[in-house]
């Protein structure tokens, strides 16, 4: 138990001596798990409405496996994007692994499926005959996406919301894509496990704090703008 | 209206930080061109400035949770102008990352693994770096009475007759190999509840054997680092077979053209210098009171093993 209160007295030491490593650490991981939970929007989004309005001969298989890949496990992308990325892979020229921008790849994947999921169910929870009435009064198909995608806006910002605390707290991947180098892929989640490897339980103590501040953080500035004003 | 304000303001947002990302990220892409971080700056006023300088070192985990690469890596990076990608898992793998070509430099403590990849000439360049020792520790009650025993081997006899709980590494790691070693020249195979295969990194497996009150097999540094948070005691110490001996090799350029066989070199050649070889020596002396490391540089495997 006294661990856990040298962890908080080390997490404020650390926050308020400004720890430049920290910072640095904390700020790539809000940009790496910001940038994946963006792109996975702009993918996820349009997939997600689409599977909701379409009909077509393989969508009960679609749709499972894009449920199923909700619960994608980090180290199954991990491993998938190594393979890839390594030299002797077909990207390897590229250069990226061991790249923030191998983690950004490894967590877009693995929050799209999440982002894709909630939004077509969120889209398919609204009035079936919803979609006939704005286009009855005219609505070109643009306009009817848009209009649907405002009103299943509360679960659209929840499947971001998730799909953001999912690679934020993921380790797996990141690790095996970004190998925790010092000052250019270590996030928070990687740094805590080389700490407990090293001994040092109180730092990792102090860095699973950040952590959960900055998750809050950031999701306190999404919940705002999922309730629009409305009381909390 | 207010919603769209508010959906607007949360894609500006997430631009924003897809903005950051892309903008720093853009010059690691090619490899040819430096990485424009923080640590790279001091190493641009350097007067060489290296046309590849990005090195994947693959090295066990030991190297990194004793604390000694975060000393030597940054001096190194310093004064040569090269960065240091350091991928820190178990030997198993490190030897594996250097047979495929995804490392250009491997520090790793196998000796009878690595002769293999310089035989089959994935590797190049194996020279001896340092040594530690393994050591084996358990609960300070010892319920195997296995503690001033002089020999590994008798050692593990006794472990297995008490069936007292003995927790492996399980990793394929160098520690792991050199376990299995030593359970083979006792002429055991170890099976049962109380051999318990943990599959976890060095500092890890310290806890685990620490909070099932078991033995483990351990090298000396992390064993150290450890020692404050663990109840374990030294049991066995000093036998030969015990030695723990760190080589570095070059990834051969000649097989995977992407290597970057200079830096590699370099790297290499960083250790085995004067200075690489005095920070060896003296980590750990203030903290510890000891050396982790012994510096071995131009020495060769039978000096330290007397030829055996």
């Amino acid at each position: 138990m006294e661990l856990i209160g040298q962890g908080i007295v080390k997490a404020l030491e650390m926050l308020v001596s400004g720890d430049g490593e920290l910072w640095r650490i904390a700020w790539l991981t809000l940009r790496v798990s910001g940038t994946a939970t963006f792109l996975s929007v702009i993918l996820g989004i349009p997939v997600g409405v689409l599977l909701a309005l379409t009909r077509f001969r393989i969508r009960g298989f679609t749709v499972s496996v894009v449920y199923a890949g909700m619960g994608l496990p980090p180290v199954v992308v991990g491993l998938v994007v190594s393979i890839l990325l390594w030299r002797s892979g077909p990207l390897g020229d590229l250069g990226l692994i061991y790249t923030p921008t191998a983690m950004i790849i490894a967590q877009t994947l693995i929050a799209t499926p999440i982002v894709t999921g909630l939004t077509m169910s969120g889209i398919q929870q609204l009035h079936p005959k919803l979609h006939l009435q704005i286009l009855a009064l005219g609505a070109s198909r643009w306009q009817l996406f848009g209009l649907l995608i405002r009103e299943a806006r509360l679960a659209i910002i929840a499947s971001v919301i998730a799909g953001f605390g999912r690679v934020i707290a993921e380790v797996g991947a990141s690790m095996m894509v970004g190998a925790n180098i010092v000052g250019e892929t270590r996030v928070l989640t990687t740094a805590m496990v080389l700490e407990v490897n090293k001994g040092h339980f109180d730092i990792a103590i102090a860095l699973s704090i950040v952590l959960m501040l900055l998750i809050w953080l950031v999701i306190t500035l999404l919940t705002r703008l999922q309730q629009g004003g409305r009381p909390l | 209206m207010k919603w769209i304000r508010s959906s607007v303001a949360l894609l500006a947002l997430l631009a924003l930080l897809a903005g950051c990302g892309t903008a720093s990220k853009t010059p690691e892409a090619p490899p040819a061109e430096p990485p424009i971080t923080e640590q790279q700056k001091p190493a641009e006023q350097t007067s060489h400035k290296p046309s590849n300088p990005d090195i994947i070192l693959a090295t066990t985990t030991s190297t990194q949770d004793s604390g000694l690469l975060d000393v030597l890596i940054p001096m190194f990076e310093k004064q040569s102008g090269y960065k240091v990608k350091t991928v820190a898992v178990g030997t198993g793998a490190a030897l594996a990352m250097g047979e495929k070509g995804e490392a250009d430099v491997l520090l790793v403590h196998a000796p009878s693994s690595e002769k293999p990849l310089v035989e089959k000439g994935f590797t190049i360049n194996r020279r001896l770096i340092m040594h530690n020792d393994f050591v084996i520790v358990g609960p300070a009650t010892d319920p195997a009475k296995v503690k001033g025993i002089k020999t590994a081997a008798e050692a593990l006899k006794k472990l297995n007759d008490a069936k007292a709980n003995f927790v492996s590494r399980g990793d394929d790691s160098g520690t792991h190999k050199k376990e299995l070693e030593l359970w083979k020249s006792a002429g055991i195979t170890p099976e049962g509840g109380w051999y318990i295969k943990a599959g976890t990194g060095m500092g890890q497996t310290l806890t685990v054997a620490s909070e099932k009150e078991g033995y483990t097999l351990t090298d000396r540094a992390t064993y150290l680092a450890q020692k404050n948070n663990i109840k374990l005691e030294i049991a066995v110490e000093g036998d030969g077979p015990l030695l723990n001996i760190y080589h570095v090799m070059e990834v051969n350029q000649a097989k995977f053209e992407k290597v970057n066989a200079d830096g590699a070199k370099a790297f290499a050649d960083f250790l085995l210098s004067k200075e690489g070889q005095e920070t060896i020596k003296n980590y750990g002396v203030d903290k510890y009171g000891q050396s982790l490391f012994f510096a071995d540089g131009g020495k060769v495997e039978t000096d330290l093993t007397g030829g055996k």
